[in-house]
């Protein structure tokens, strides 16, 4: 679903939130209470340039609205992969923008995100992996790497990772599998604003993804080997 | 034998690293926990998922430890080695050491479980930032000849202080991915003095994105880590501030050069 259908969906007419290249921003009024945008758009690279627009918008939205919940409308293709970004240090522009979201959260923001298009690995891991929570559209796309790329990496057949794929969600690209693995806490289904105003309501503020990864039958080690080490003599 | 951090294996690191006798290691590798992933692939696996986590001493005091092993699938991040790391992690925020040191060398996620290894990344991430919150350090070092990329170049950026050597690596995605992507035009992987320039430990100090630049020497790394044991950085509303006037003014630099 494009940007805009979804805001009008959720938002309705009017809402002011705007679009500049792949950069998305508004202030919005959900259920009577102010609402905070941030996102991207167009498969967004997030390069050094968009990483601190977005940083830029979560210290401002700390400074102005302390404890204002904040939506982040999630469509990247993952990092910018130009020489020059490598250069300007694009893994510490990334981080700048996690520990942004981070502080927001400890602060008291509600930090929620959404992939409205698709995520991927370096886009993702600084937006809506660092978010209290983060939902999904189901026709949505997430993934670190397509099944042909992946096949050329790892050097195994590309048939043996697909058949694969179907019982194991580790190695398939598909929201359904973050959901699985607990990547994803939900997806968003039919009436969009009771997904919002419920995603509102119930964003855990501790990170619960591997305990509903083993819940969820998706991902069976992470919480276990955890716990081990926290109990190991 | 040798002590180039270089070449040497990430338990001669910690070995020579840390104060003498005193690592102890939780989920050694006689525990046999493998990557069920790798396994079902049909990909050797190895009994610790290519990092060793424990408690040892530095200087005396205590601290916690992990240590990647570059030469398992290039230090990437899978369940199991990410499930490793966040543990250690919380317990550090449980048992409180003096500082958590983690020696860094990953290509970021492991794409035999891309899905897994994206996530625990992200884990890792938030199980730092809340030791910072906390007060305690994270130091990283980076000296392997996988250097720190992908998720791992975020996750070392999170932390309090970096030490590096001229050979250690410290970026995003590497110059072959790049290559890939845009060209060789836009990034010729084998232009080693262009790599070096790009991502090496020496180009990371002069723009300030490691706080120490040692010798490929694990004495060096050792005494780097020891001056660093009480640095705290706390995360507010100043220091990202001041973060982001540094990282806005590159952006101007760039575009004026």
């Amino acid at each position: 679903m494009n940007w805009q259908d979804l805001t009008l969906a959720l938002f309705g007419p009017g809402h002011g939130i705007g679009q500049d290249g792949d950069f998305l921003r508004g202030s919005v009024t959900f259920d009577g209470e102010p609402l905070e945008i941030v996102g991207t758009t167009n498969h967004a690279e997030i390069g050094v340039r968009l990483a601190l627009r977005q940083a830029r918008s979560i210290l401002d939205i700390m400074a102005a609205h302390p404890g204002r919940p904040i939506l982040l409308l999630v469509d990247t293709q993952g990092q910018r992969l130009r020489r020059s970004d490598e250069r300007l240090g694009i893994n510490r522009a990334m981080a700048h923008l996690g520990m942004c979201l981070d502080l927001a959260r400890r602060r008291g923001h509600r930090v929620l995100g959404l992939v409205y298009e698709q995520a991927l690995s370096g886009g993702f891991i600084t937006s809506g992996l660092i978010a209290d929570a983060c939902d999904a559209l189901p026709e949505a796309e997430i993934r670190v790497m397509r099944l042909p790329a992946m096949a050329r990496v790892t050097k195994l057949p590309e048939a043996v990772l697909a058949e694969l794929s179907q019982s194991n969600p580790v190695f398939a690209p598909g929201v359904a599998n973050y959901v699985a693995m607990g990547g994803v806490r939900r997806l968003w289904q039919g009436d969009l604003p009771a997904a919002l105003r419920e995603a509102l309501a119930d964003a855990p503020r501790e990170d619960r993804r591997a305990e509903e990864g083993r819940q969820r039958g998706g991902r069976h080690l992470a919480a276990a080997v955890m716990q081990r080490v926290l109990d190991a003599s | 034998m040798t002590t180039s951090y270089l070449e040497c294996s990430a338990r001669q690191r910690l070995k020579l690293l840390l104060d003498e006798g005193s690592f102890h290691e939780w989920l050694p590798p006689a525990e046999r926990l493998m990557s069920p992933h790798l396994a079902q692939l049909g990909v050797p696996c190895a009994f610790d998922d290519g990092v060793a986590i424990g408690r040892a001493t530095l200087a005396g005091r205590p601290v916690f430890v992990a240590a990647q092993e570059g030469e398992f699938m290039g230090g990437g991040v899978g369940e199991v080695h990410g499930a490793k790391l966040v543990g250690l992690l919380r317990r550090a925020l449980r048992d409180r050491p003096d500082a958590v040191l983690l020696l860094a060398e990953s290509g970021g996620v492991r794409l035999h479980e891309a899905n897994a290894g994206l996530i625990a990344v992200s884990e890792v991430m938030r199980a730092l930032l809340d030791l910072r919150a906390a007060g305690i350090p994270v130091i990283v070092l980076i000296g392997g000849a996988n250097g720190c990329f992908g998720g791992m170049g975020i996750v070392a950026r999170c932390a309090d202080w970096i030490a590096m050597s001229e050979q250690g690596r410290l970026a995003m995605s590497g110059p072959e991915v790049i290559e890939a992507s845009n060209g060789v035009q836009e990034f010729d992987s084998r232009d080693r003095a262009l790599v070096w320039r790009t991502t090496g430990g020496q180009h990371r100090m002069h723009s300030g994105d490691c706080d120490a630049l040692v010798e490929d020497e694990i004495a060096a790394f050792r005494h780097a880590a020891i001056a660093a044991l009480d640095t705290r950085r706390p995360l507010d509303i100043g220091s990202l501030e001041a973060e982001h006037a540094l990282l806005s003014a590159r952006l101007l630099e760039e575009a004026s050069a």
